[in-house]
């Protein structure tokens, strides 16, 4: 409609439309004026860094000549040659079983983390809704893990897990659950569980809160006639809440599937060199600084964003479209 | 005249003395054991007696970690830290970014073990000098030895067995939690002098030899690291493919291992007020292979640095010099049994009646090995960190060492391409 009306103005609106796109082309004005100073900002801070790493990436930096460093194309990324005996070798990044066992551990620890995480958070979340004596309290309290730095909740974390003082052994142990003492972040059957415990409770609180925002949202009085119609409550719960909270359960999911997949700090501290849970993050940083392949490292950290921009387009576009199609 | 010209440059040399003395400087150090609480007392007196300042910027006790944060600072020419507390073997790789202690050290360079300051010098550059040198031990419980009436092993093959005798005899007797031996096997650099000291103990060679030689794929050293294998679980717990120094310390120090491999440090901190084994263990050279044969040690060891960054110079070669010195060496020996880097403190009597130990140390780290750090130079590390994932993955039994160790060998001749 609004298309028929521009290529058509009837003549007598012509002087307000000409008023009227004044006034817009001015508000576009100052609102591009209002928005400089945060572009700019962005673009220095992270705009120009993700520039200089790409541009590392083609190069053959170091970091102890940074200047120093030449164009070479793709070759971190991908290059082979045919030996004489016509057997052909392919080097770089991608033919780098290190880098895509890390890209693995990524992605199994994205979705393993999250489900668990959007589950645990949902069930909170409706926990916190309902009323009951002390809620502020208690709302306030499911918060403490996600409030501590994640570098100490790792430290803290690291010494309950230590097999020998780690105070969750001797839980297990008293119970009679485990025999002898597990070593959690050792043991490459463990060491990805370990972490996926640490930051299971450390991130729920951070989902319920979004959730929780989302099911206040939720109108009383679809409650109050679903209640009187007589529905069942996990009806209620699958045909009402749901659907109604599902825009602040996506946004969610997508906040901490970006987290999750960037994933270093962590990893970093509980168990760092373990090839079981070694992130992409973790192989970047490595060859980064610990190594003396800066250029290689910066081809990772471009994947890295790559793959989780990748990701983020895909869930956008599949989340919409299904909302959509419900509508 | 003269009088009046000689005044006037006395003046003038306080008064550049005074503008020198003005000057704050950061020092970068690691935080094992006490070191911090001595390092701190220590500036203490260099600020008295200069009137410089000095700021402890605390480093994780991990060198791989501080590595990479030192690397970071001096890519970006960082001048906010003067003074670097280094690792024996980062000379090589560091060496562009330091300052040249050559001829700032000249009058006290002697009185260092050459082999020490040999170590520290990169391309005819002296890079960093010494504060303390280190050799790893065999710690053993005296008292537990003489119990079931053992001797301290020769070979590593009788401290398994050892082990494995009191540790069940002890289990027996009520005390649940205790281990045969604890050392470290986190996938770290500390894992890289453990497995290198199995190696050349048992006649497997360095991983790279001096000439450039990758020699680490042999049936000796494949068997030294199968012989660890068998120590997890059994005579080890699981936990030490977790474990860094401080671990397993805490294992021992508890009262809860019969042996444990690690570096002097470690001495004086078990003879604490605190410490569950006070008076109840000795140290003596790592076992080897066979009787009779030569044990093995790592070479570690710290120094101090300049970077070339540094506004400060002058009075941060002053600061390094006094760390290095001897009254400051001989106080480290006597507080934290670090072993000292100048020859004449070994025949000192103060530290021969603190720490016993140490005059029957010499011998140990003269002979000790050091990591093929000087002939990979900048790729040292990569080599260090590809050589302890494969000895990693052979003791969490993700593959036997011959397999492991074969593959290293393809990925360090990749790694090494024409020449280190």
């Amino acid at each position: 409609m609004t298309d028929l009306a521009v290529a058509d103005p009837p003549a007598a609106l012509g002087r307000h439309t000409q008023i009227h796109s004044d006034l817009k082309a001015q508000r576009v004005r100052s609102a591009w004026v209002f928005l400089a100073p945060t572009l700019l900002v962005l673009a220095l801070v992270a705009g120009w860094p993700l520039v200089r790493t790409i541009y590392f990436s083609f190069t053959t930096a170091s970091l102890t000549n940074p200047a120093g460093a030449e164009f070479i194309g793709f070759d971190n990324y991908l290059t082979w040659i045919t030996l004489k005996s016509g057997r052909t070798i392919y080097r770089g990044l991608l033919a780098d079983p290190a880098w895509w066992n890390a890209v693995w551990n990524t992605l199994k620890f994205t979705l393993v983390s999250v489900s668990i995480e959007t589950v645990l958070g949902l069930v909170v979340a409706l926990v916190l809704n309902a009323r009951f004596p002390g809620r502020g309290l208690v709302r306030a309290a499911i918060l403490i893990p996600w409030a501590i730095p994640t570098i100490v909740s790792a430290k803290m974390w690291a010494w309950m897990l230590n097999d020998q003082f780690g105070i969750l052994n001797d839980i297990l142990l008293g119970l009679g659950l485990i025999s002898q003492k597990v070593a959690w972040t050792a043991n490459p059957d463990t060491a990805m569980i370990a972490v996926l415990i640490v930051d299971v409770w450390k991130t729920t609180p951070f989902m319920a809160l979004l959730i929780l925002a989302g099911l206040q949202m939720v109108p009383g009085d679809v409650y109050e006639a679903a209640k009187i119609d007589g529905v069942h409550p996990v009806k209620v719960f699958w045909r009402v809440t749901l659907p109604l909270i599902r825009p602040a359960l996506m946004v969610a999911v997508i906040f901490r599937m970006l987290d999750a997949l960037r994933i270093f700090d962590l990893i970093y501290v509980l168990t760092p060199n373990n090839a079981q849970t070694k992130t992409m993050s973790v192989l970047a940083r490595e060859n980064l600084f610990d190594f003396d392949k800066f250029a290689y490292g910066a081809a990772a950290s471009t994947m890295l964003f790559l793959i989780i921009a990748a990701i983020t387009v895909l869930y956008m576009w599949f989340g919409r479209v299904n909302f959509e199609g419900e509508r | 005249m003269t009088l009046l010209l000689r005044t006037l440059t006395v003046f003038a040399a306080l008064g550049t003395a005074d503008l020198a003395a003005a000057a704050e400087l950061s020092l970068a150090a690691n935080t094992t054991g006490k070191n911090v609480s001595f390092m701190r007392e220590q500036l203490g007196r260099f600020e008295r007696q200069t009137g410089h300042k000095v700021n402890l910027v605390t480093m994780p006790s991990s060198s791989s970690e501080q590595f990479s944060q030192y690397r970071l600072w001096l890519a970006a020419g960082n001048k906010d830290v003067d003074v670097y507390q280094t690792d024996v073997i980062w000379a090589p790789q560091l060496a562009d970014q330091f300052i040249d202690l050559t001829e700032a050290t000249k009058d006290v360079v002697g009185d260092h073990f050459p082999s020490i300051i040999q170590s520290q010098t990169a391309n005819g550059k002296l890079v960093a000098l010494p504060i303390f040198t280190d050799a790893p031990a065999l710690y053993y419980r005296k008292d537990l030895l003489e119990k079931y009436d053992r001797t301290p092993p020769k070979t590593w093959d009788e401290m398994a067995a050892t082990a494995k005798e009191i540790q069940e005899k002890e289990r027996a007797a009520g005390q649940a939690d205790i281990w045969g031996f604890v050392f470290q096997a986190n996938a770290y650099e500390g894992l890289t002098c453990n497995a290198l000291e199995w190696i050349k103990s048992s006649g497997g060679g360095q991983i790279v030899e001096p000439d450039g030689t990758i020699s680490v794929n042999n049936e000796m050293a494949a068997a030294a690291i199968d012989r660890a294998k068998k120590w997890i679980g059994t005579i080890a717990p699981g936990g030490v493919l977790a474990y860094q120094e401080e671990e397993s310390r805490g294992v021992w120090q508890t009262g809860n291992a019969v042996f444990m491999r690690n570096w002097p440090y470690a001495y004086a901190l078990g003879n604490g007020d605190d410490s569950a084994v006070k008076g109840k263990f000795e140290v003596m050279p790592l076992p080897a292979a066979n009787d009779g044969e030569e044990p093995s040690s790592t070479l570690g060891g710290w120094n101090l640095a300049v970077s070339k960054y540094s506004d400060e110079q002058e009075a941060a070669i002053e600061l390094v010099k006094f760390l290095s010195s001897k009254a400051v060496q001989k106080e480290r020996a006597l507080q934290l049994s670090q072993l000292p880097t100048i020859a004449s403190l070994y025949d000192d009597p103060d530290v021969a009646a603190a720490q016993p130990f140490m005059p029957n140390w010499k011998p140990i780290f003269e002979s000790a090995v050091p990591r093929p750090s000087a002939v990979t130079k900048v790729k040292y590390n990569e080599v260090s960190s590809r050589f302890w994932s494969a000895v990693h993955n052979t003791l969490s039994g993700n593959g036997t060492a011959a397999e492991n160790l074969e593959l290293l060998e393809i990925e360090l001749t990749e790694l090494k391409g024409d020449s280190w």
